[in-house]
C-alpha cells in the first residue's frame, strides 16, 4: 500500500492479501513459494475457468456463479472488442490496465474506474 | 455509477497523525493526507466516488487519489452501501473446545469484604449445601476438561472461591493428579489460582512454585484501601495480615509473574497512588483493576464520574506504559496490556468473553456453571461434571449472549472488542445475562480510544515492543479469572 499504512497485525494480513505476489495464481496447482499448494486457486470464487468477463459455473453456464458476469469484463477487453461496456482504453483510460500483465495474476491490480 | 460510502470506523489521532481502527476487521491503518481528504469527502453519506475525487482534484494528483481510493475500497474503509454494517448473525456452536475450567473449590470465605457478590449481593446463589469440593470432584473435573477439550494441547484449570487456600488440601492433589493425566494424555495443562492472601504459608508458596501455578492476589491497595472493604466478619482489616504473606509469596514465587487484582469502587478509586503502591512499594509483575459488580444502588458502586474519574487516572497511567514501551520496557498494568493484545491481534468477537464456550466454571457440588461467577445459581447451571453438560441449556445461553442480539451494541464501534460486556455483571445490574451493561458504555469507549492511541504509538515509535504479545498469545499465556 502507497498511502495506507498497515499498524496492527491484521491491517498486515489484510495488506498481505492485497499485494500478495504470486499468492493468488487462477488455476495453478504447483507449489507456490515455500509450501505446496494442493487446491487450484479460483480468484473468484466458484468458477471452473479463468477468463475474466467469461466464467462460466460447474454446468457450463453462468447461473451458479457467486458474482454476476458483468462484475467483470476484463475479457471483453483483451479478446473482444466492446467499447460501450468497458473503460475506453482509447481515448479517456489507455492505462486502464497497465498494472495488469497477467490477468490470472494480476487482476485485482486492473484499476478501478470512475466514468 | 455505484454510490460508496464510509464503512464502520473510528478515527483517531496519535502524536499528530491520523488513523483508523475499522470495522468489522478490527484493523488499524495509518492515513496520509490523501486518504484522509478521501475519507472526509465521504463523511455526509452516500456519493459518487467520481464526484469525491473531482472535488479533491484541484489539491491532489489523479493517480494518487484513485490508488488511495482503491486502497480504502480494498481494505474495507469504503465500500457498497449494503456491506456498510456488519453484525455477525448467531450460529450455534457445537463443539467449541473447553480450554479452561475453573473450580470453585470453596464458596466459602474467612473474609467478609463488604462489596462481596459471592454472599448475594448478586442474589444469584442460594446458600449451597456443599461448601467444600471434594477431591472425587475435582478429579472428575480434570477428565472433563481433558476429554472435551479435543484437540487442544494447552489446557487451563484455574482455582477460585470463595477463599481458595481454605480448600488447599484439594487444590494440591488437584494440581498433582492433573499433571500426571496431562502427561499420559499427552497435553500440557496450566494452573492458575485466585486468592486473597490471608492464608498463604512458606509450604503452600512452596507448592505454588515448584507446580509453576499462576497467582493472582485480589488486593485494593494500601492499607487505608484495602482495610475499607477487604475486612474480616468482625469488620477488621486484613492488610496487616497479608503484606507479609504477600512479600514472602513476591519474593519466592518466581516461576511464573504474580499479579494483583483490585476492585474499585466509589470511595476507592485512586488508581495512581493503588499502582505505585502495589508496583514499587510492594513489587507485584502486574495490576489489573476492576470496578466493583453491583447494583446502581449501593453507596459503593461508581457513577458516571466515577468512571470519568477511572478514565483520567487510566490515561495517565497509559502515558506512563507508553513512555516505558517506547523504550523497550514494560509497566505491569494489565488492563493496557490485555486491550494491546486485541487490538495488536485485530480481535473481533461476537461473545464478550468465553464463557459458556471455552470457559466453564464449577462449583464445589460438581455443578456446571457459564463461568466461575454463576456457580450454585440455579438458574444458571449447565449440568453436572458427572453427567455432563446440559448442550440445549448451554445454546439457550449462547444465543442469547451473542452480540446479534445486543441491538444496542449495533452502532457502536467498540462492540467487537466489548460485545456488551460482563454476563454476570449485566446479570446483576439488568436481571438478564443477554443485557448490554450500557452503564459503562461511555467508559469502555473513552478507555479503547485511549489503547487505540497508545498502541499506534508504540507501534510507530518502538513496533518489536509487540513481538511480546505475539509470543504471549503463541505460548497461549492463561488469563487469570477475575473475582
Amino acid at each position: 500500500m502507497r498511502h495506507l499504512r498497515a499498524i496492527n497485525r491484521k491491517a498486515r494480513r489484510i495488506e498481505q492479501l492485497m499485494t500478495a505476489n504470486g499468492d493468488v495464481y487462477a488455476m495453478y496447482q504447483g507449489p507456490v513459494g515455500g509450501g505446496q499448494q494442493t487446491t487450484p486457486r479460483y480468484p473468484m470464487g466458484c468458477s471452473l475457468v479463468f477468463s475474466p468477463g467469461w466464467e462460466v459455473d460447474s454446468a457450463g453456464g453462468t447461473a451458479g456463479l457467486c458474482q454476476p458476469v458483468e462484475r467483470d469484463l476484463y475479457d471483453c477487453y483483451v479478446t473482444c472488442f466492446w467499447p460501450a461496456q468497458v473503460p475506453d482504453h482509447l481515448n479517456n483510460y489507455p492505462d486502464w490496465t497497465k498494472k495488469c500483465g497477467a490477468a490470472a495474476k494480476d487482476w485485482r491490480n486492473i484499476d478501478l474506474v470512475f466514468p | 455509477m455505484t454510490e460508496l460510502q464510509l464503512a464502520e470506523m473510528k478515527r483517531f489521532t496519535a502524536d499528530g497523525k491520523e488513523y483508523a481502527f475499522l470495522i468489522p476487521s478490527s484493523s488499524v491503518v495509518g492515513l496520509d493526507e490523501v486518504t484522509g481528504a478521501i475519507l472526509e469527502g465521504f463523511k455526509d453519506g452516500p456519493r459518487n466516488p467520481a464526484a469525491v475525487l473531482e472535488t479533491l482534484s484541484g489539491h491532489f494528483n489523479h493517480d494518487d487519489l484513485v490508488d488511495g481510493l482503491s486502497e480504502l475500497h480494498q481494505v474495507g474503509a469504503i465500500t457498497a452501501p449494503e456491506h456498510a454494517v456488519t453484525i455477525p448473525p448467531y450460529r450455534q456452536q457445537k463443539d467449541a473446545p473447553l480450554s479452561t475450567l475453573v473450580l470453585n473449590v470453596t464458596n466459602k470465605c474467612n473474609l467478609s469484604c463488604k462489596y462481596c457478590y459471592e454472599y448475594g449481593e448478586d442474589k444469584l446463589a442460594a446458600p449451597a449445601a456443599t461448601r467444600f469440593m471434594d477431591e472425587s470432584t475435582a478429579f472428575e473435573s480434570v477428565e472433563f476438561l481433558l476429554k472435551r477439550g479435543g484437540h487442544l494441547p494447552r489446557l487451563t484449570l484455574t482455582f477460585f472461591g470463595g477463599e481458595t487456600l481454605l480448600n488447599f488440601k484439594v487444590v494440591r492433589a488437584t494440581v498433582e493428579y492433573a499433571r500426571r493425566r496431562a502427561r499420559e494424555s499427552d497435553k500440557k495443562i496450566d494452573f492458575s489460582l485466585t486468592t486473597n492472601a490471608t492464608l498463604l504459608t512458606d509450604e503452600i508458596i512452596g507448592f505454588l512454585t515448584e507446580n509453576h501455578v499462576g497467582v493472582t492476589i485480589s488486593i485494593d491497595g494500601p492499607k487505608e484501601f484495602q482495610d475499607r472493604f477487604r475486612t474480616y466478619s468482625n469488620g477488621a482489616g486484613s492488610y496487616d495480615q497479608i503484606l507479609p504473606r504477600i512479600k514472602s509469596l513476591l519474593k519466592n514465587h518466581r516461576t511464573r509473574p504474580v499479579g494483583a487484582r483490585v476492585t474499585l469502587t466509589s470511595q476507592v478509586m485512586d488508581v495512581i497512588r493503588i499502582f505505585d503502591h502495589l508496583t514499587d512499594e510492594i513489587g507485584f509483575y502486574e495490576v489489573g483493576f476492576a470496578p466493583v459488580t453491583t447494583s446502581a444502588n449501593t453507596l459503593y458502586s461508581i457513577g458516571t464520574s466515577g468512571f470519568d474519574s477511572m478514565l483520567e487516572q487510566f490515561t495517565k497511567l497509559g502515558a506512563r506504559y507508553l513512555e516505558k514501551a517506547a523504550r523497550g520496557e514494560y509497566l505491569g498494568f494489565s488492563n493496557m496490556s490485555d486491550s494491546l493484545q486485541e487490538i495488536h491481534t485485530g480481535v473481533t468477537k461476537s461473545y464478550a468473553c468465553g464463557a459458556g464456550l471455552g470457559l466453564l466454571g464449577v462449583s464445589p457440588s460438581g455443578d456446571i456453571a457459564l463461568c466461575h461467577r454463576f456457580v450454585d445459581s440455579a438458574d444458571h447451571k449447565l449440568g453436572n461434571i458427572r453427567t455432563g453438560v446440559d448442550e440445549q441449556k448451554r445454546h439457550e445461553f449462547n444465543e442469547r449472549t451473542h452480540l446479534a442480539n445486543k441491538v444496542e451494541c449495533h452502532t457502536c464501534w467498540v462492540r467487537g472488542m466489548c460485545s456488551g460486556g460482563c454476563y454476570h455483571e449485566a446479570q446483576v445490574r439488568y436481571g438478564d445475562i443477554g443485557h448490554a451493561n450500557l452503564h459503562y458504555c461511555d467508559w469502555i469507549r473513552g478507555w479503547t480510544e485511549v489503547c487505540l492511541q497508545t498502541y499506534a504509538e508504540i507501534a510507530e515509535k518502538n513496533p518489536s515492543f509487540f513481538e511480546r504479545f505475539d509470543e504471549r498469545q503463541g505460548k497461549g499465556e492463561p488469563r487469570y479469572a477475575s473475582s
